[in-house]
């Protein structure tokens, strides 16, 4: 039982940490809106070989694992970089080609299967993506377009846009189902941008409090804020083990098993529907709290926080309703309803 | 990262299942719900006889420190009455830990042999969270200490063995280093209890101390180092033995339940079972952390602390909805016709209050966290 990143895995993190703090402070992710992607920065983390990081080396990329595209994916939460990492390094994972591997096009998955009209709906990374893979009817299909370049005004800045299924240069590169593992791997690497988001939002709310004063002391010494601090890093934790677990689970060779009555579960696809669910919770909560302790600068636009609040939000709704992926959830864990 | 566990624990926790299963009967969980009592002692030597408790006991190094996470998993899953068990453990490791060799003669075969329990005497009707500053007082007479006091909660005094009992040996010293830990016989003249009964299933004690006698081999630790011995005792007590998985039972009595019933298939109800089973999972990996964070010869403290905090508060959060959920039919007791599961459900809703109580309290815990992770400056006035 090993519960910690390996040597390799805290080598990684702490190269992406110091790449996104220096290339990525709040101030790059504060200028890429209202698009909320900087593709300067993008081409920096392309040199990195981030972009096809996860693709098996045989395929050209990095031969990285699940856990590692994690590592990478909390670093970017942390740092809030308007980069569509996430997307692109598990749409690579699908569809290795050459320049996707590289991140000369920007490849993006669909979240949703296209619309009777063929349309992917606010699509993450919609709005810059040459490539876009996703579900239309039975077929997995890979989409190549122009992106519209623009997004439309949204609470996260994200780069959202709806795309077609069907104009382009159309490929099928497998059917429907051939989808639902990329969209685990979506939900894990996602949560661990979520947790990153957690992470930094509790760091800048201590900060905060310790060092704005009221009543002649720190606000960091009420005991009020200082308890609702206090949940945050169990829960930050705990995401984290989670996610973690998630991971381990999707690089096992065996399928897992599902069994909440003795709390034993290690099937891939429900660990990650969990992980997602939580860790959207807990930013959440965490940039929520943290906001609400910066008093009426956190509501100011000139504070940071409030752009981490809204990605919180923006980059975990862009799925759905978090209880509608539970009742998705419930179905696995207990069989569907009985009528 | 290895969520595995190695093959000889879970070699451990398929036996131990096994153990369990033949021996947490029907009958055994009624007697504990009817007693009050959540002791079982045909358990307790069941898992004597394989040698299991013996392994389990922190520090004696006769078992992998994993199973002693593994144990109280597996116990707490079937929902066994095994909270003396686990305190009598704690006990067990203490004295392992800081305990003579006479003293470890005395106390731990009983122990290993699943025959003698434990109870914790720290907090008095004064003084709980401000357990620093309890007065029942161990006075030098000669070689001899005489103690006079009075413990509130000593649970499991009316079945114990022994009771490890915090004292106050020198009253001028500033409040956390005047403390001796002793380490009594139940059967010492003086000690006596009275029971004290509880809104939930659990009868608790009150213990009285009356010109109780001991020599100074029945000092656990040092004199005057009373403080110390607590700080081994509270970071296994915390996050490692159990209480932070109580939600499990309650997930799965409640869902057998509410399939019989339609409920379970009420959207609101998926959603919330759901939910209580994500928490029920990050619950978990927070203990096997501290338990992994334990193996490796660390104190996970504050991990503990996090991890009772994240596991009552959600615990007390899922009896409240099902509670809720069941409607009626969740106000009704064990053996009542139309007991939401069986009665288990009015069972949890009657206990949960004392989660976020006992072993620490939320906000201690809160304070913890929030002083000593977080690094905030420390709220409440130092008091000499």
């Amino acid at each position: 039982m090993e519960l910690g990143l390996s040597e390799d895995q805290e080598a990684l993190q702490e190269v992406f940490r110091a790449f996104f703090t220096k290339e990525a402070p709040p101030s790059v992710a504060r200028g890429s809106e209202p698009l909320g992607f900087d593709r300067a920065l993008w081409e920096r983390l392309c040199t990195t070989g981030a972009a096809g990081m996860g693709v098996p080396e045989a395929a050209g990329g990095g031969g990285a694992t699940l856990s590692d595209l994690v590592v990478v994916a909390e670093e970017l939460g942390r740092a809030i970089a308007p980069v569509p990492f996430v997307e692109h390094a598990v749409a690579a994972r699908l569809h290795p080609a050459a320049d996707v591997v590289d991140g000369s096009s920007i490849a993006t998955i669909s979240l949703r299967p296209a619309g009777a009209d063929g349309t992917w709906s606010l699509v993450p990374a919609g709005a810059v993506a040459d490539v876009v893979i996703g579900v239309d009817g039975a077929d997995l299909v890979a989409v190549r377009s122009t992106p519209p370049g623009a997004a439309p005004r949204n609470h996260a800045a994200a780069p959202l846009a709806h795309r077609s299924a069907r104009a382009g240069e159309r490929e099928v590169i497998g059917s429907a189902g051939d989808f639902d593992r990329a969209l685990s791997e979506w939900e894990v690497a996602t949560a661990a941008s979520l947790i990153g988001i957690a992470a930094a939002a509790l760091d800048i709310g201590v900060a905060y409090v310790m060092t704005r004063h009221q009543f002649g002391v720190p606000v960091g010494s009420f005991q009020a804020v200082q308890h609702a601090l206090a949940d945050l890093p169990g829960n930050i934790d705990g995401g984290r083990l989670l996610i973690y677990k998630s991971a381990w689970a999707g690089e096992q060779p065996a399928p897992g098993i599902c069994d909440p009555d003795n709390n034993d579960i290690t099937d891939f696809a429900t660990l990650a529907s969990m992980a997602f669910v939580f860790a959207a919770d807990t930013a959440a909560h965490a940039t929520d709290r943290s906001l609400h302790f910066h008093g009426g600068y956190g509501f100011s636009e000139e504070y940071d926080i409030q752009l981490f609040y809204r990605r919180a939000r923006g980059w975990a709704l862009v799925l759905d309703d978090p209880g509608r992926e539970c009742l998705r959830l419930a179905d696995r864990l207990f069989g569907p309803a009985a009528r | 990262m290895d969520f595995a566990l190695p093959p000889h624990v879970e070699e451990y926790r398929r036996e131990l299942q096994d153990i369990i299963a033949t021996h947490v009967t029907d009958e055994v969980i009624d007697r504990q719900h009817r007693s009050g009592t959540f002791s079982s002692p045909e358990l307790n030597q069941a898992l004597a006889a394989r040698g299991f408790l013996e392994r389990a006991i922190p520090g004696l190094g006769r078992g992998d420190p994993i199973e002693l996470w593994v144990l109280f998993n597996e116990l707490e899953k079937a929902a066994a009455p095994y909270d003396a068990l686990a305190t009598t453990i704690m006990i067990a490791g203490v004295v392992a830990h800081v305990g003579t060799e006479w003293q470890k003669e005395q106390i731990l075969p009983g122990i290993i042999a699943g025959e003698s329990i434990a109870c914790l005497g720290y907090s008095e009707p004064d003084y709980g969270s401000d357990v620093a500053s309890i007065v029942t007082r161990a006075v030098r007479d000669g070689d001899q200490w005489v103690i006079n006091g009075a413990k509130m909660w000593t649970t499991m005094a009316h079945e114990a063995d022994w009771v490890i009992l915090l004292t106050r040996t020198d009253p001028d010293l500033p409040k956390h280093r005047g403390l001796t830990m002793f380490l009594l016989p139940m059967d010492t003249p003086g000690i006596s209890f009275e029971p004290v009964p509880t809104m939930g299933t659990e009868r608790t004690n009150a213990t009285f101390y009356d010109d109780v006698r001991a020599g100074d081999e029945r000092v656990l630790g040092e004199v005057n180092g009373g403080w110390r011995v607590m700080t081994v005792a509270l970071a296994f007590e915390r996050g490692v033995m159990g209480g932070t998985n109580v939600a499990v039972p309650l997930l799965r009595h409640f869902r057998h339940w509410a399939e019989s019933t339609g409920l379970a298939a009420e959207p609101v109800a998926r959603e919330r079972m759901a939910r209580v089973a994500i928490d029920n999972v990050v619950a978990t990996l927070l203990t096997q952390r501290s338990a992994w964070m334990a193996a490796s010869g660390q104190l996970p403290g504050l991990e503990g602390s996090m991890t009772k905090v994240f596991a009552s508060e959600n615990y007390q959060k899922a009896v409240r909805w099902f509670q809720q959920l069941a409607g009626p039919a969740g106000l009704l007791q064990f053996h009542e016709p139309g007991a939401a599961a069986e009665g288990w459900i009015d069972y949890d809703a009657r206990h949960s209050p004392v989660t976020t109580i006992y072993g620490g309290t939320s906000e201690i815990n809160r304070n913890n966290i929030a002083e000593r992770h977080l690094g905030l400056p420390r709220t409440r006035k130092a008091q000499p």
